[in-house]
């Protein structure tokens, strides 16, 4: 780590010290989010690439909406010309000879304006809110797969708050962007160009004069370009840490409450709050002072027109009218220009919410789907470690080449001091992370070989995390085998020996357990989960910790039941209640990563090694 | 709202100073313009342009600057009324009950708190200034167009009613659509977080697929939500710009009938239309500023909706302050009763007693209400019948954070936060000394925080995950310690570790229990040793009170529970 990332200033100021120092400096940015100026200027390149990619599916629809604008553009151009054509030939006609053709027809043709106006004003807002609507729906179901595909050790240093606030603070500052002003800026884009035309056709000489003040506006709107996006890049990185606060915070109100931990949270969150004030401000204010310098451009241009073409006038050059004329037009040159700079700070804002989805768009997979994946022919649940080598930092491996081979049905439990490597075993198994080195097998076939589907149809992994979605109890159980009936539901429940509680709740199968699971307790939770894992089925089951939140009858129904269940399935059990330890064919003893005794637990208890003293200890504390 | 706006109002009001300076400055531009040229410029006076040059330089200027400075302040303005709605809504967020937070997903909170306060900033900074001054734009106008010609501007002024029918609709459509569509947004972010949160658990089962297809209906029925609201917006939309066209259309030829007649000159009519042609714009915006009004309204119900909850568990009037130095620390629950809001009660009149300084272990099967017993001295949740007393106080009549710096609650669940290990032991008591935490660390025998990177200081990730389940519940025992609360609640706390560390935390414990009232829920045999008695909760009441070894010869429910023998028999 070099001097210039250990003094990151977040982590050194005194205010931020509740936050900690991370392993890595900048745990939570995606690899692609470097402040060097080459790392942003890529990112700015993946932003545009992937606002292309947005667009793309759409481009017909786009080209039609911009037809859409033009008619439109058309209809109400034509509406101020009708009227002078009215005033200066119709009224004329109908005085001087009575005649109303000319006035008729001025009628119709304000209709027919008035019509197309209808018609394109009400195809454009349905037709570019479908294009909207649909463009973002297409982003967010990309970001939530590629979310999905990311690994465990992603997740782990980005925190769910952060993916929640690229899937919703970030989605609205696009959909900001899609729903408002796209159309003024085509409107306003038009107008100018007509009008620059015009000008240029009616008085070159002004008209050359008048764009003097253009290199003007093209410095203004270059500083805010570069500013703004500093500005709006800030403030995404302070939104998003305002959403995890509040996530983290409000996910465990519990704790918050109980602990009286308010104040100080308030504290936190009122900080955050108005660091994330100060940011989002800046790019609306950068963006206040580059409309009111567009707005003295205007007015400048106005002066320097009226002065030169005012000497013309009076030098006989030009007619008074014609500067007149000149002068209305170039007020209407300027005023669209607000709506520009407008949709060009919303623009700014979207972008840099683009930089950060594109960031984690792009992020690499750690732990990838193979492109062509192997199929196990028969399985058999056989498990084979080869060589492996495993560390979460260089400095300090976990797993220094392990060697190691489950046959296909056996139960192996794992045992030994917190750090020695067991979950590790485990997470390896069932691919939370690749080895370092080596390779772990299944049936044969390296597990970077699998499809996930299949990986995940053989190897099942319980954790004493027991999260519960959303939803019903049976819902979550369901989860183990989407679509089972109600019956295969009730009969796993059952297995477990969760049915009990389970039925006697007011609700029974159809209770909600509410975020998190919070309706029921710990102990329920593990075995709701162990139901779900039950009704999967599969060739694998991989145990850690899952029973340590059950009582002693809950945890003899589903030691039964693992007898029975794991008869004819390979399975890992770590545990550190040894009576789950003692339905195992085989323990593992580990030490550092090693192992340092193997065998079945009666053996293992006459050797009178570490598993006999562990033993002997559990034996003890069971009275 | 109006709270908000009060806290600003001179800040408001220099803002609003500054629009109608603004407008002043922007108007008087043309017509110095139109001087310049139908005087010097036409009498060939050049230092009389000179003049007028400056002039319009000067008032440029001045517009330029206010235009400026007004959008300058309107920013930071609007962004601290909104920072302050955000605390406040945090504040409240943080003293709703927790079984207000177990039904809302945090997703559904987290849209209030950005997205819809959002909304409503942009209406009061945009759309709000804009109808405001496009309604005075209106008035000033339409005052202009009777003035030169009453009956035409009756056919403008009677363009009103079907503009307002057409108004009226829209409200009443189009508010329920927005709505609909930020309740989505919200259930989008909700279907978001929670894949995020159970990402082992959906990887563990390979169920990535399916959360995806989820997702995809969530986001789906937002994108139709979207598009159906956009579809109510564009029929007023372009009715709105039609009636516009239509009524400049109608005077046209009405006027030119009327100059026909030589009811009015043409200058007249010319003047009066160009005046209408004012009027165009702001009613085609009108659809866009009253769909935007409409969204704010609907975000800030939402918002609301919140803040006009109720929090179920509070202070009762007349509640007073429990002075931690004068608490004995008896806890006594009387006929206490619990249900859930679905009904069926899950304790069922339970009458315990605590003595000061006892340990009371809870036992029972799973489903028994332990879980729920435990949440109520702290009043997490409130008894549903019956009472706690604290020294014979009922604890509702204690001011609800001094009761719960007397009551200490931790969970079987070990809740860890995206902070540095100190933050997440200092919880409940910001001031503690670094004695004190030491001394909680060795107590709960987690002095692995030493050899984590940078010892307290090491930020441990979100909900503790690269600890194992051992570690993160050793913290969370570490910080209920560090309270040194008169009366301790400790749900299982224990659970996840092995035999040995559990017996020296046990050894480290009992000091720290000697002088402090627990309430211990055990589910093992091992546990139960820390406490003086035990308490069988079965079926929601005490079914029995005594210690370990009575219980064990004379309750067989609690040998069923706690005894592990007939499990050994099974094996």
């Amino acid at each position: 780590m070099t001097l210039q990332q250990e003094q990151i200033p977040a982590q050194q100021d005194k205010h931020a010290a509740w936050r900690g120092r991370s392993e890595q400096a900048d745990a939570e940015r995606t690899s692609a989010e470097l402040d060097d100026a080459e790392a942003i200027k890529r990112l700015r390149e993946r932003s545009r690439r992937l606002l292309g990619s947005m667009i793309r599916p759409h481009k017909q629809s786009i080209a039609a909406l911009v037809a859409i604008l033009v008619g439109q553009n058309v209809a109400t151009m034509a509406t101020p010309i009708l009227v002078m054509y009215g005033i200066d030939h119709g009224i004329p006609a109908v005085t001087d000879h009575g005649d109303y053709t000319i006035m008729v027809v001025i009628a119709v043709a304000f209709a027919l304006c008035a019509s197309l106006e209808y018609v394109c004003v009400r195809l454009y807002t349905v037709q570019s809110a479908r294009v909207g609507n649909t463009m973002l729906y297409a982003l967010r179901k990309r970001v939530f797969w590629k979310f999905q595909r990311l690994s465990v050790s992603f997740h782990e240093r980005f925190t769910s708050g952060r993916v929640t606030a690229r899937q919703s603070s970030d989605m609205e500052s696009i959909r900001e962007m899609t729903e408002n002003g796209v159309d003024d800026l085509v409107l306003a884009a038009m107008n100018v160009v007509t009008i620059t035309v015009v000008m240029l056709v009616i008085e070159p000489v002004l008209a050359a004069v008048s764009l003097l003040t253009f290199p003007l506006m093209l410095l203004l709107a270059k500083w805010f370009s570069r500013v703004s996006a500093i500005a709006y890049r800030k403030a995404r990185e302070t939104v998003a840490v305002l959403i995890v606060y509040f996530v983290e915070s409000m996910g465990g109100i519990r704790a918050v409450q109980a602990y009286r931990r308010e104040e100080r949270d308030r504290d936190i969150f009122g900080r955050l709050n108005a660091d994330n004030r100060f940011a989002q401000a800046k790019g609306h204010q950068q963006n206040a002072i580059m409309a009111g310098g567009m707005r003295g451009i205007g007015h400048l241009a106005t002066v320097v027109v009226l002065s030169f073409g005012g000497w013309q006038v009076m030098q006989g050059n030009t007619e008074v009218g014609v500067l007149a004329a000149f002068l209305l037009y170039m007020k209407r040159f300027f005023d669209p220009l607000n709506e520009l700079v407008q949709f060009y700070n919303v623009l700014q804002s979207a972008t840099a919410a683009l930089e950060k989805l594109s960031g984690v768009l792009d992020e690499e997979i750690e732990v990838a789907e193979p492109e062509r994946p192997r199929t196990i022919e028969h399985p058999r649940g056989e498990l084979r470690f080869d060589d492996v080598t495993f560390y979460y930092r260089d400095d300090k491996v976990v797993l220094p080449n392990l060697d190691l081979h489950l046959p296909g049905g056996q139960t192996v439990a794992l045992v030994g001091a917190t750090g020695a490597g067991k979950t590790t075993i485990a997470k390896l198994v069932s691919r939370f992370y690749d080895p370092k080195g080596g390779a772990v097998t299944l049936d044969g076939v390296d597990l970077r070989e699998l499809s996930e589907a299949d990986l995940r149809g053989e190897v099942v992994m319980i954790t004493q995390e027991n999260f519960l979605f959303n939803g019903t109890i049976a819902e979550n159980i369901e989860l183990g085998k989407p679509g089972a009936p109600r019956s295969e539901i009730v009969e796993a429940a059952k297995v477990v020996g969760a049915h009990e509680f389970i039925d006697a709740l007011p609700d029974g199968y159809d209770t909600h357990v509410r975020k998190k699971g919070g309706r029921l307790s710990a102990g329920q939770r593990q075995l709701v989960v162990f139901a779900r894992a039950f009704l999967a089925d599969p060739r694998v089951l991989i145990l850690d910790e899952a029973t340590s939140s059950l009582d002693i009858p809950s945890e003899r129904l589903v030691q039964r039941a693992l007898r029975t269940i794991l008869a004819d399935r390979t399975a890992i059990i770590i545990a550190h209640r040894l009576s789950t330890v003692e339905i195992a064919d085989r323990v593992l003893v580990l030490e550092a990563g090693r192992i340092i005794e193997d065998g079945p637990p009666e053996a293992l208890i006459d050797s009178g090694g570490n598993y006999a003293e562990l033993h002997r200890q559990w034996e003890a504390s069971l009275v | 709202m109006r709270q908000y706006l009060h806290s600003y109002r001179f800040r408001l009001g220099a803002l609003w100073t500054m629009v109608l300076l603004n407008i002043g400055a922007g108007l008087s531009v043309p017509p110095l313009v139109g001087a310049a040229i139908d005087g010097p410029i036409t009498d060939g006076d050049l230092g009389a342009l000179w003049g007028f040059i400056a002039a319009i330089a000067a008032v440029g200027t001045l517009d330029a600057l206010l235009n400026l400075t007004r959008r300058y302040f309107q920013t930071a303005t609007a962004m601290a009324i909104e920072a302050d709605i955000r605390d406040d809504i945090y504040e409240h967020l943080q003293r709703l009950h927790t079984g207000f937070h177990d039904r809302w997903q945090t997703g559904q909170l987290l849209a209030r708190v950005t997205v819809d306060l959002g909304m409503v900033r942009r209406f009061f900074a945009g759309g709000l200034v804009f109808a405001i001054t496009s309604t005075g734009m209106i008035t000033i106008i339409m005052v202009q167009l009777f003035w030169i010609e009453w009956r035409l501007a009756l056919i403008v002024a009677v363009a009103a009613v079907p503009l307002f029918l057409i108004g009226r609709d829209f409200f009443k459509r189009f508010l329920p659509a927005a709505r609909a569509e930020q309740d989505q947004s919200g259930e989008v972010s909700s279907a978001a977080e929670e894949s995020a949160n159970g990402i082992r658990a959906i990887k563990a089962l390979g169920r990535g697929p399916l959360m995806a297809a989820r997702f995809d209906k969530e986001a789906d029925r937002l994108r139709v939500l979207g598009i159906r609201k956009s579809v109510i917006a564009a029929r007023s939309w372009s009715a709105f710009g039609a009636i516009a066209s239509a009524m400049l259309g109608a005077t046209l030829v009405t006027g030119a009938i009327m100059v026909a007649n030589g009811q009015l000159t043409v200058g007249q009519l010319t003047a009066f239309i160009m005046l209408q042609l004012n009027l165009l714009w702001p009613i085609e915006a009108a659809g866009w500023v009253m769909a935007h009004g409409n969204e704010a309204m609907t975000a800030a119900d939402r918002i609301y909706e919140v803040l006009d909850t109720e929090p179920d568990i509070r202070d009762r009037p007349g509640a007073r302050a429990v002075d931690r130095s004068t608490v004995r620390g008896r806890l006594a629950f009387e006929d206490v009763r619990f249900a859930y809001d679905e009904g069926g009660e899950v304790l069922r009149g339970v009458d315990l007693d605590v003595r000061p300084g006892e340990t009371l272990a809870i036992a029972g099967k799973t489903g028994s209400g332990k879980t729920t017993l435990v949440s109520l001295p702290s009043r997490l949740n409130d008894p549903t019948g019956g009472r706690i007393t604290l020294d014979g106080t009922d604890i509702r009549d204690l001011q609800l954070g001094s009761l719960r710096q007397v009551v200490t609650t931790a969970f079987e669940e070990a809740t860890l936060f995206s902070m540095s290990v100190r933050e997440n032991l200092a919880l409940g008591r910001p001031d503690a000394s670094e004695e004190d935490l030491t001394e909680a660390v060795r107590v709960a025998q987690a002095e692995f925080v030493y050899d984590l990177p940078y010892g307290l200081d090491t930020r441990i990730g979100e909900q503790g995950l690269s600890l194992s389940g051992g570690q993160r519940q050793r913290l969370a025992l570490a910080r209920a310690v560090v309270v040194r609360p008169a009366v301790l609640v400790l749900d299982d706390p224990l659970s996840a570790l092995d035999v040995h560390t559990e017996e020296l935390v046990e050894r480290a414990l009992e000091q720290v229990l000697k002088d402090t009232t627990a309430l211990v829920v055990v589910h093992r045999p091992s546990t139960v040793a820390l406490a003086d008695r035990v308490a069988l909760l079965h079926e929601g009441r005490i079914a029995a009170v005594g210690r370990h070894s009575e219980l064990m010869e004379t309750s067989p429910a609690y040998v069923d529970v706690l005894s592990a023998e007939s499990e050994e028999v099974a094996a």
